[in-house]
């Protein structure tokens, strides 16, 4: 039988064991994961993006939960409207009235139909100008659908700018004294531009809890006045939704699935090049330890006694509190600090099992030499009783490295689940109700351990016939 | 056949340290304690002797698997150390090694070719020489036809067919000499015959001298053409065949064949004269002849006290007893 | 009816590959003192056979049918409570195969060899501890080895050590599986005449299991080969080893070298059948020499003189 045949029987024998498929099948799920991801988002992109560098998230809504939550709630929760002259887009217009020979008048008509729920998390609306001394002048008018009127802000633009509605206190007070006087009494609340340019001008308005958004189309008209001639000006009118993409977004606001599918490729990359580079040098030391004896085998394993006493998560957090690590130094750093490690005693008692089997002893007849017999003879025998413990290692490896992550110790420009959970915990994630920030990459992490423990358990049980069920 | 002395031994000893002692002297366990004897070009000797005395580790010595810790052996004129790795390196291509435990002996992870490659390998046998010689050795063991064989893994064969691959491997080098340590004993009664007569034929045919180790004597008469008897690290009687059968002197020689059932309704009713006692412990062996605490005909004085020589008592008929030790 | 009856006797284990038929419809007697040699290869059942009569069965047991009468009572139709308490090792004991490995090793030999009295009550400490050093200098062991640990004890010795175990309730059938295969020759001889003396004097019945023929002379006061499960052949020792009848015997006897004369020594080509999912008819037939049509049907037991013979041959 060749080592295809061989191979299609090995499987055949695996997947008997249900635990095998679900556990294979999660995995297989994971590594599509990584794939498309290293090919759609290439890595340089990604820490590019993560890094959150200037304006890159501007256009997302700060800690917004994934917009399918939407399917499960009752009350609808908005996406982000986003209104942009530079973009052809129906509901925005803009038109350019030249008044003599150097000014113009530009009037920008934003609409858009609302019919959310819930209000939006934040309003804010970017200004970019090309203009030489003079800045253009602008004034912002709002209409809501029962054509209610506010003028919001005049202002004179920069180079490039924002007016942040949401952080208006005059705007907040003028919409405090409309209620006000609408109502007789002060709204129980301080009424925010999100909640006061979109709610119900009725009665429920007072209550925070009560207040609800009126549904329907609203407008948006900013008249300027162009001082030079050749001048612009490009605004983008940003509704901030409570819901973003596929996982939500954080603090900063980065889709967050942008490092959970990079989460995947470096947990699966790191656990799995951890294992297997620490099972396979732990067992050529047992090896060497085993089959040469006298002072090697005495030196090699007082070494691993010394290094297994040495505590190894106290001397992996001082080492990342004193280097600032990358998560490859970080791999590289765990798989030194691991390689003296149990799994050379046990690889070792195996391996002087044996040593003292017929075999080898007829390969040193037939003048094996000692390497020859090490890699050619005894690691065959063992390789796969040490798979099955091999691949149960992966996770501790996966987890290791958000551990450190969350304990702000990682490495702080790679998009791993663990930084999330760190960002999330630095942000007080859990103390604002933001959930679904935690719960997104603990599931990732569960899963994968969830995935390598059950093909781990039904590889242990092929390969370990004592474990089988008769 | 040129009746020259292909392999020597004089007075080898292998000693295995028991227990260091920080004070005091060090225990030895006295595995082979002195043997000395020719072996010629193309004879099959049998090494026979109880679990115990000794004659699995004088293998091994005489294969260089361990190191003597005195005496020499002397192969084809030349003497092999192990230290001396280029002679030893030679010295594995002249023997072979067919050992008790047919399954263990092969390596359960390569097939039946890369089994018999390895030593072709190690040897620097280029690629088309190999093939032919794998061809060739699988017929000789009658493991045909050959491509059924090539690709199977040891698992996959019976007994008999895992020892006819071991005795291949051991004949692939072409070696002159090959030692067998109880190649039957782990195999049915019924396939006993197949590999000793296959043994047989190879060593006529090639003229191979082999050393068999046994404890069963019936054995013996079948393809080899000496016996030399182990008892407590020594060689105490060794003849051809058929003389020691007929004719044993040594008392535990006699004893040995004494206790040897052949199948015979009659037996169910005699009561087998054997000598009291066991074997006697190789850490601290008894004074003079090491028989001697079991022997009737033992000599006081004499027995206990002085180890006796190796006299030829007969033509082609050795013995290590003071009986026979003319003064 | 004879001493120890075995009629139709039935063993099949389930296993992964199919169903085992280790002793597929045995039959055979043994007079009171005598010594049956059951002689066969490996995986013939023979050892099965032995645990059927010791009712010492592992948990796979599909089928388990058949008589076996000891003294006129048929213990198949005992309870497993009942077997334990009445007959295991009271009536019928056993020297397992490998018994060297049989001892526990943290417990001296002396009080070792007495559990099976003190287990079952029959005796108290003091009583029990004199019973054994009878049995010690019966079967030859220095009374000083009591006291010691097994792993003190050579191979000769801790066999002596089972087989006084397997005595000390003065069972009326021994089993011996394979009690000499791990010792030398000389040990070996030395405790094949400890049983016979103790046949001699006291009446033992033994069943001796082996696979060295030689051996088997030296107690066997009948032979029964086994070969697939079946007992082919079933002769008095005195006809048996000068001219045996069914043609596997024939063989056997034809492959086992002699130490006192020349003889040509003839082997059986192929591998003993396997006792998964057995073929129908004779199971040597691809390997006999004799081969007939007849021999795709399963032969009949043929009586002669005081042997049986399963084969065809000797079909009128």
């Amino acid at each position: 039988m060749n080592l295809s045949k061989r191979a299609i029987q090995f499987l055949k024998t695996l997947f008997q064991y249900k635990s095998a498929l679900a556990g294979s099948a999660i995995l297989l799920i994971l590594i599509a994961i990584s794939i498309y991801t290293v090919i759609a988002i290439p890595y340089e992109q990604a820490t590019y993006l993560w890094q959150a560098g200037k304006d890159i998230w501007l256009d997302n809504p700060r800690n917004a939960l994934p917009s399918w939550v939407n399917i499960f709630l009752p009350k609808k929760l908005p996406e982000t409207i986003t209104l942009d002259t530079t973009r052809n887009q129906a509901g925005v217009t803009k038109i350019i009235v030249p008044i003599g020979k150097e000014m113009s008048k530009v009037i920008t008509e934003m609409s858009f139909i609302y019919n959310y729920d819930d209000f939006p998390s934040e309003i804010n609306l970017f200004y970019e100008s090309n203009f030489t001394s003079s800045p253009p002048h602008l004034t912002i008018y709002w209409e809501n659908p029962e054509g209610v009127k506010f003028k919001l802000k005049d202002l004179t633009v920069s180079n490039k700018g924002a007016y942040y509605l949401s952080s208006d206190e005059h705007l907040m007070k003028m919409l405090q004294d409309y209620m006000k006087e609408k109502f007789g009494k002060d709204p129980e609340y301080d009424i925010t531009p999100e909640i006061g340019l979109f709610a119900k001008y009725d009665e429920t308005i007072l209550k925070k809890e009560t207040a609800s958004p009126l549904k329907g189309e609203y407008r948006v008209v900013i008249e300027g006045v162009l001082f030079e001639k050749g001048s612009d000006v490009d605004l983008k009118l940003v509704v901030y939704g409570k819901v973003c993409g596929m996982a939500g977004t954080d603090h900063l606001r980065r889709d967050l699935t942008i490092a959970l599918l990079w989460g995947t490729p470096i947990a699966l990359s790191f656990g799995i090049t951890a294992a297997l580079s620490i099972a396979i040098i732990e067992m050529i030391i047992a090896a060497v330890s085993a089959w040469l004896r006298g002072r090697t085998d005495f030196i090699l394993q007082r070494i691993t006694e010394i290094s297994m006493t040495i505590p190894f998560l106290p001397t992996l957090i001082m080492i990342a509190v004193f280097y600032k690590l990358n998560i490859w130094t970080l791999l590289l750093v765990i798989i030194a600090l691991s390689i003296f490690g149990p799994g050379v005693k046990t690889y070792r008692a195996a391996f002087l099992q044996i040593r003292s089997f017929p075999y080898i002893d007829a390969a040193r007849s037939y003048g094996a030499s000692n390497i020859r017999i090490i890699f050619f003879y005894m690691i065959p025998k063992i390789l796969p009783t040490i798979i099955p413990s091999l691949v149960l290692s992966v996770p501790d490896f996966v987890f290791l490295e958000a551990a450190l992550a969350i304990l702000g110790l990682g490495d702080p420009i790679a998009p791993t689940w663990g930084k999330i959970i760190d960002d999330a915990f630095s942000a007080g994630a859990l103390f604002k109700g933001y959930f679904y920030w935690i719960i997104e990459p603990s599931f990732l992490l569960i899963l994968t351990a969830l995935g390598f423990a059950l093909l781990g358990l039904s590889l242990d049980k092929i390969f370990n016939p004592r474990l089988r069920e008769v | 056949m040129e009746n020259s002395v292909l392999l020597s031994l004089r007075n080898v000893k292998k000693w295995y340290v028991v227990r260091k002692g920080i004070f005091g002297k060090p225990t030895y366990v006295r595995a082979v304690d002195g043997v000395s004897f020719d072996l010629v070009r193309g004879e099959a000797i049998s090494l026979v002797g109880e679990s115990g005395c000794g004659k699995t580790t004088l293998g091994r010595t005489i294969l260089g698997l361990e190191e003597a810790t005195s005496g020499k052996i002397i192969f084809d004129g030349k003497e092999i150390r192990i230290s001396d790795k280029e002679v030893l390196k030679w010295y594995r291509r002249q023997t072979g090694f067919v050992q008790q435990d047919p399954y263990g002996a092969l390596p359960p992870f390569m097939t039946v070719k890369r089994i018999l490659e390895e030593p072709l390998i190690i040897h620097k046998i280029d690629k088309y020489e190999r093939i032919e010689r794998i061809y060739r050795v699988l017929t000789e063991v009658k493991l045909t036809p050959v491509e059924d064989f090539l690709n199977k893994y040891p698992h996959m064969l019976s007994g008999g067919q895992q020892q006819r691959v071991v005795i291949a491997r051991a004949m692939i080098l072409n070696p002159k000499l090959i030692v067998a340590d109880e190649p039957v004993s782990m195999l049915d009664a019924s396939v006993r015959v197949e590999i000793l007569s296959l043994l047989k034929e190879l060593q006529r045919r090639h003229a191979i001298s082999i050393i068999y180790i046994t404890h069963d004597l019936s054995t013996t008469r079948y393809f080899t053409e000496w016996i030399y008897v182990m008892y407590a690290g020594k060689i105490i009687e060794r003849a051809r065949v058929e003389r020691l059968i007929k004719n044993p002197l040594h008392p535990y020689t006699i004893a040995l064949l004494r206790a040897i059932p052949d199948p015979d309704a009659n037996n169910r009713f005699i009561l087998r004269d054997i000598p009291p006692g066991e074997p006697p412990s190789l850490i601290d062996p008894p004074s003079g002849c090491r028989f001697h605490p079991r022997c009737i005909h033992k000599i006081l004085g004499l027995c206990d006290e002085k180890e006796p020589p190796e006299v030829e008592y007969d033509k082609e008929h050795f013995v290590s007893c003071w009986l026979y030790v003319s003064k | 009816m004879s001493f120890l009856e075995v009629k139709d006797l039935y063993l099949y284990y389930r296993t992964r590959k199919g169903m085992l038929h280790a002793v597929d419809d045995v039959s055979f007697s043994v007079g009171k003192g005598e010594a049956l040699a059951l002689i066969g290869e490996s995986g013939c059942g023979k050892s099965s056979l032995a645990r059927c009569l010791i009712r010492l069965l592992p948990r796979n047991v599909e089928v388990f049918n058949g008589h076996i009468y000891l003294n006129g009572t048929d213990l198949m139709r005992l309870s497993d409570e009942d077997f334990r308490k009445m007959i295991r090792w009271r009536k019928i004991s056993m020297v397992p195969q490998a018994a060297l490995n049989s001892l526990n090793p943290v417990i001296k030999v002396g009080e070792q060899v007495a559990e099976p009295l003190l287990i079952h009550g029959a005796a108290s400490r003091e009583e029990a501890l004199e019973k054994v050093r009878k049995m010690f200098s019966l079967v030859g062991i220095p009374e000083a080895f009591m006291e010691r640990y097994p792993f003190e004890l050579s191979g000769g010795m801790r066999q002596r050590a089972m087989i006084a175990m397997a005595l000390i309730m003065d069972p009326e059938v021994v089993i011996l599986d394979e009690p000499t295969s791990a010792l030398d020759v000389l040990t070996q001889a030395n405790i094949m005449n400890m049983l016979k003396k103790i046949k001699r004097e006291y009446g033992v019945t033994f069943i001796l299991i082996t696979h060295d023929v030689s051996v088997s002379s030296e107690l066997a006061d009948k032979v029964a080969v086994m070969y697939g499960g079946q007992i082919v052949e079933l002769s008095e020792a005195d006809d048996f080893y000068k001219a045996s009848l069914h043609p596997y015997s024939q063989k056997l006897m034809a492959s086992i070298p002699s130490l006192r004369e020349e003889k040509n020594l003839e082997y059986i080509p192929g591998s003993p059948v396997s006792l998964i999912n057995p073929p129908r008819g004779c199971r040597f037939a691809d390997r006999c020499p004799y081969r007939m049509e007849k021999c795709s049907s399963d032969p009949p037991l043929i009586t002669i003189n005081k042997s049986y013979v399963k084969c065809w041959l000797y079909a009128k």
